[in-house]
C-alpha cells in the first residue's frame, strides 16, 4: 500500500480541546480517529487496541504508550508511579504480550518536593519489579511552578507476544461469552473521593496492579477460546465494550447482576447519579471467550491470586448492532453507552 | 446494599408489573405523567417501560430543573463570571448546558475559573479559602435544592462572609404543574408525583389537583419498585373513580413537609412575580428569588446582570417535549444535530432530562432491532 492510498480524510472538527477529549469516551475516540489516525498512521478504520503489533527483521513485538496525568499523586491503594508501570504492563498483557522493557519521561514541576518525586521514583521499581519489566530508558522535564500538578509520568513499553492466543475484535462471534476479571469501579471512586470534595468515608482503594499474571493464567487455560481483551480504564467498561461492539459490528448484551462491584462503589455512585460502568479501573480486564472456553477460563482465573471474583458478565449477540445493551433479572432492559465527556456527579 | 436492594427484588418487581397488568383496562389507553425529572432517569435506567403494558403511557413532566432553565439564565450567569477575580460555582448537572457562546465547561476550557460543587455549602468554603475572589453560586433547583442554597446565605451572611453571592434560577414544582394542566394539548389521566421534592413540601400542595382537575397523584420514590407500586395505586384509584393524593414515599416524605426546611426557605427567599421557563414560557409566582435583607449576597444585585433572552432554535421542540406533548424521538432534531456529544436544548443534556435518557437507554434499543429486520 502507498502512503497516498493510505492516507485517510480528517474528521475531527472540533473548534477547541475540552477535558472531554482525554476522557477516555466518544470525544477521546473522535480525536484520534479523526485527526490523529489519518495523519499518524493513516488507517483510522481499523480497530485501534491498546497496543500495536509490529514485526521487525521477523521478530514479533507489542509497542504501546501511556501518559498519567492525576490528581492527587498519592491516593489510597496507589500512586502515579505505580499507576504509571501498571498501565503499561496492562496495555500490553491485554494485547497478548508480556512487558520486557519500559521507557519513562518525567515532566516535573518546579517546587515538586524531593520527598514526594523519590517516593514515586521507588513506587515504579517496585512495581517494575513486580510486573518483571525493566525500566532501561528515560527523560526528564522541568516545567514553571504550577503548571504540571506536581508531575506526569509517561511510559512506553515494548513486550513479547505470549504464546497460544491471538487477540482480534473481528474473530469475535455471536455466543461468545465476556468476562470480567473482579469487580469495577475501585479506582474511579476512589480517586473521587481521595480528591477531597465529598465527606465520604470508605475502605475504597484504587485496584491498580499488574493483570499479567491472570493473563498467563487464562492464556494456559483457554488461549485458543480467547478472542478479545481489554482494560477498562477511562470510559470504564461501558466505553470498551461499545468499542468493541463498533469494530466487530455486533452486540454486547450484558446482565447486570453478575457484575462484581463492592457496595462502596455501588453506594456512592447511586448518590452521585454515575453509571458504575462509566467508572475507570486500573487492576481489571475484559476478556471474550469461545462459549466452550468460558467455564475452564473462568476456573483459571478464580483460582489465581487476585481473580477470585470472575466471573461471566454478559453474552455477545446479533443486536442490538454495535451497542451494549444492559438487561436486569427483572426483565428491564437499558442500552449503555460510551462515557460522553468526564462523568459528571448529579446533585438536584 | 441497604435500602435499595429491597426495592429492586426481581421477585417483587415481576409481581408487581403482573398485578399492573391485571389491573389495567385493555380497552383504556393510560396517559400517566411522571413529573420528576429522576423518576423519567430511573424509569428508562431500569428499563421500567418493558415491564409496563402498552396501553399505559408514561409522560414526561417538566421536574428536570436544568432543562426548564431558559439559555438567557446561562448567559447571563456566564457573563457575571466573566469578569476579573469571580470564581463560577455549579453542579456538576450544570457543567454541560449549552449557553449561546457554549457550556460551562467550554468557558472553562477557554479559561474561566469554573469549579463543580457538591452542595452550595461547598461553594462558600470557596469563598472562605479564596478571600481575593469573589464566588458565585449558580443555584438551580427546584425545593429540593433550595433549603440548601437558603442555609448557606443564612451562614454567609452570619459569618460576615462578603466574596459570595447566589445566582438564584431556584424554581416551584406546583405552578409548573398548574401551567401544564392548563394546556389544552394535554389529556393527562393521572400523575407520578415528585419524591424528593416533596420531602420538603409535603403533600398537601398537591390536593388543589384533586380538587380542581379531579386527577389522581401518588408522591412516588425512585427505586423500580418505588415506580411500579405508584403505578399500582393509581391505576386503583382511576379503577376505583377517585382522585386524591396519596404517598407512596412514606420512608421519606413526611405529609407536612419539612418545617424546618421551609422555614429557611421563607426566610431566605420570596416568589418572583414571574419567571421565564424553557418551553413553558413566562409561569407567574413560579420562582425564587433573594429577599432583600441578603441583597448583598444575591449576584443579580451585586452586579450588572445583562438580562440576556434567548430564543432557542426553532427547528428545537424542547417546549413540547418538556410538556409531554411530544416524545423525545418525535423532534426534528433527536439524534441528529441533537445529541449527548452536541446538545442543542438541555433535555439532551441532564441525565434526568428526558431527551438525554431516551437517547441513552432507550432508542437503540428499538432503532437496532428494526434496522435488523430490515437487512435480515
Amino acid at each position: 500500500m502507498t502512503a497516498a492510498t493510505r492516507v485517510s480524510p480528517v474528521r475531527f472538527r472540533d473548534a477547541q480541546i475540552e477535558m472531554a477529549h482525554g476522557a477516555g469516551g466518544k470525544a477521546s475516540r473522535r480525536l484520534v480517529e479523526g485527526l490523529f489516525a489519518p495523519l499518524l498512521y493513516g488507517a483510522a478504520h481499523e480497530p485501534l487496541s491498546d497496543a500495536a503489533l509490529l514485526s521487525i527483521n521477523g521478530t514479533s513485538l507489542a509497542i504501546t504508550t501511556d501518559g498519567f496525568v492525576v490528581n492527587p499523586l498519592r491516593f489510597p491503594g496507589g500512586s502515579i508511579g505505580e499507576l504509571a508501570v501498571n498501565g503499561t504492563v496492562n496495555d500490553l498483557a491485554v494485547s497478548g504480550a508480556r512487558a520486557q522493557a519500559m521507557a519513562v519521561t518525567y515532566v516535573l514541576e518546579a517546587g515538586l518536593s524531593m520527598e514526594v518525586l523519590h517516593a514515586e521514583v521507588l513506587a515504579m521499581a517496585h512495581a517494575a519489579q513486580r510486573a518483571g519489566v525493566r525500566i532501561v530508558s528515560g527523560d526528564t522535564k522541568v516545567v514553571e511552578h504550577g503548571k504540571a500538578d506536581g508531575m506526569y509520568i509517561t511510559t512506553t513499553g515494548i513486550g513479547s507476544l505470549i504464546r497460544g492466543v491471538n487477540i482480534n475484535s473481528n474473530s469475535v462471534r455471536p455466543g461468545d461469552k465476556v468476562l470480567l476479571s473482579g469487580p469495577i469501579g475501585d479506582h474511579g471512586i476512589t480517586i473521587l473521593l481521595a480528591r477531597g470534595d465529598l465527606d465520604f468515608k470508605t475502605e475504597l482503594r484504587s485496584d491498580t496492579r499488574s493483570v499479567l499474571p491472570l493473563v498467563e493464567a487464562l492464556v494456559a487455560a483457554a488461549g485458543p477460546g480467547i478472542r478479545w481483551m481489554r482494560d477498562p480504564t477511562r470510559g470504564g467498561v461501558a466505553t470498551s465494550l461499545n468499542e468493541l461492539a463498533r469494530d466487530c459490528r455486533l452486540g454486547v448484551v450484558l446482565d447486570e447482576d453478575q457484575i462484581p462491584m463492592h457496595d462502596a462503589v455501588r453506594g456512592a455512585c447511586e448518590l452521585l447519579g454515575l453509571d458504575p460502568l462509566h467508572i475507570a479501573n486500573e487492576g481489571q480486564f475484559l476478556v471474550v471467550v469461545a462459549p466452550e472456553y468460558s467455564d475452564a477460563a473462568i476456573n483459571a482465573l478464580n483460582l489465581s491470586a487476585g481473580g477470585e471474583n470472575a466471573c461471566a458478565i454478559g453474552t455477545i449477540c446479533m443486536e442490538p448492532l454495535g451497542s451494549v445493551l444492559v438487561t436486569t433479572s427483572y426483565g428491564g432492559r437499558r442500552i449503555v453507552d460510551m462515557l460522553v465527556g468526564d462523568p459528571l456527579p448529579r446533585i438536584c | 446494599m441497604k435500602f435499595v436492594d429491597e426495592f429492586r427484588e426481581p421477585e417483587l418487581v415481576i409481581r408487581t408489573a403482573e398485578e399492573i397488568r391485571r389491573l389495567a383496562d385493555p380497552s383504556r389507553h393510560y396517559r400517566v405523567m411522571e413529573v420528576c425529572g429522576g423518576h423519567t432517569h430511573a424509569i428508562y435506567r431500569f428499563g421500567l417501560k418493558d415491564l409496563l403494558p402498552e396501553n399505559i403511557e408514561l409522560i414526561h413532566g417538566p421536574g428536570c430543573p436544568v432543562c426548564v432553565l431558559p439559555m438567557g439564565r446561562i448567559d447571563d450567569g456566564l457573563a457575571l463570571a466573566q469578569q476579573t477575580d469571580v470564581i463560577f460555582a455549579a453542579f456538576g448537572d450544570m457543567m454541560r448546558v449549552p449557553g449561546t457562546n457554549g457550556s460551562p465547561l467550554e468557558h472553562k476550557a477557554r479559561g474561566m475559573d469554573v469549579r463543580i460543587v457538591y452542595s452550595p455549602s461547598d461553594a462558600l468554603k470557596l469563598a472562605r479559602t479564596n478571600p481575593n475572589k469573589h464566588v458565585m453560586f449558580f443555584a438551580i433547583g427546584f425545593e429540593t435544592t433550595a433549603p440548601s442554597t437558603a442555609l448557606t446565605l443564612m451562614r454567609a451572611k452570619a459569618e460576615g462572609i462578603r466574596n459570595f453571592s447566589v445566582f438564584s434560577n431556584h424554581v416551584t414544582i406546583i405552578p409548573a404543574i398548574r401551567a401544564i394542566l392548563d394546556s389544552p394539548d394535554m389529556r393527562l389521566d393521572a400523575f407520578i408525583g415528585p419524591g424528593h421534592v416533596s420531602t420538603v413540601i409535603g403533600c398537601r400542595p398537591y390536593e388543589w389537583i384533586v380538587k380542581d382537575q379531579y386527577k389522581p397523584i401518588v408522591i412516588s420514590g425512585f427505586e423500580p419498585l418505588d415506580i411500579l407500586q405508584s403505578v399500582v395505586m393509581l391505576l386503583r384509584q382511576l379503577q376505583a373513580g377517585e382522585a386524591k393524593v396519596e404517598n407512596q414515599y412514606k420512608r421519606v416524605v413526611p405529609w407536612e413537609g419539612n418545617r424546618a426546611a421551609l422555614h429557611a426557605l421563607a426566610e431566605v427567599f420570596q416568589l418572583r412575580p414571574y419567571f421565564e421557563w424553557r418551553g413553558l414560557g413566562f409561569i407567574s409566582q413560579s420562582a425564587l428569588r433573594i429577599r432583600d435583607a441578603y441583597a448583598e449576597w444575591d449576584s443579580e444585585r451585586r452586579f450588572e446582570v445583562p438580562g440576556v433572552r434567548v430564543t432557542d432554535p426553532k427547528a428545537a421542540q424542547c417546549g413540547e417535549v418538556l410538556k409531554g406533548v411530544l416524545k423525545p424521538h418525535q423532534c426534528k432534531l433527536f439524534g441528529r444535530e441533537c445529541t449527548p456529544e452536541h446538545p442543542i436544548g438541555a433535555l439532551m443534556v441532564s441525565s434526568e432530562g428526558s431527551c438525554a435518557a431516551y437517547y441513552n437507554y432507550e432508542h437503540r434499543k428499538t432503532a437496532t432491532t428494526s434496522r435488523l429486520g430490515r437487512t435480515a
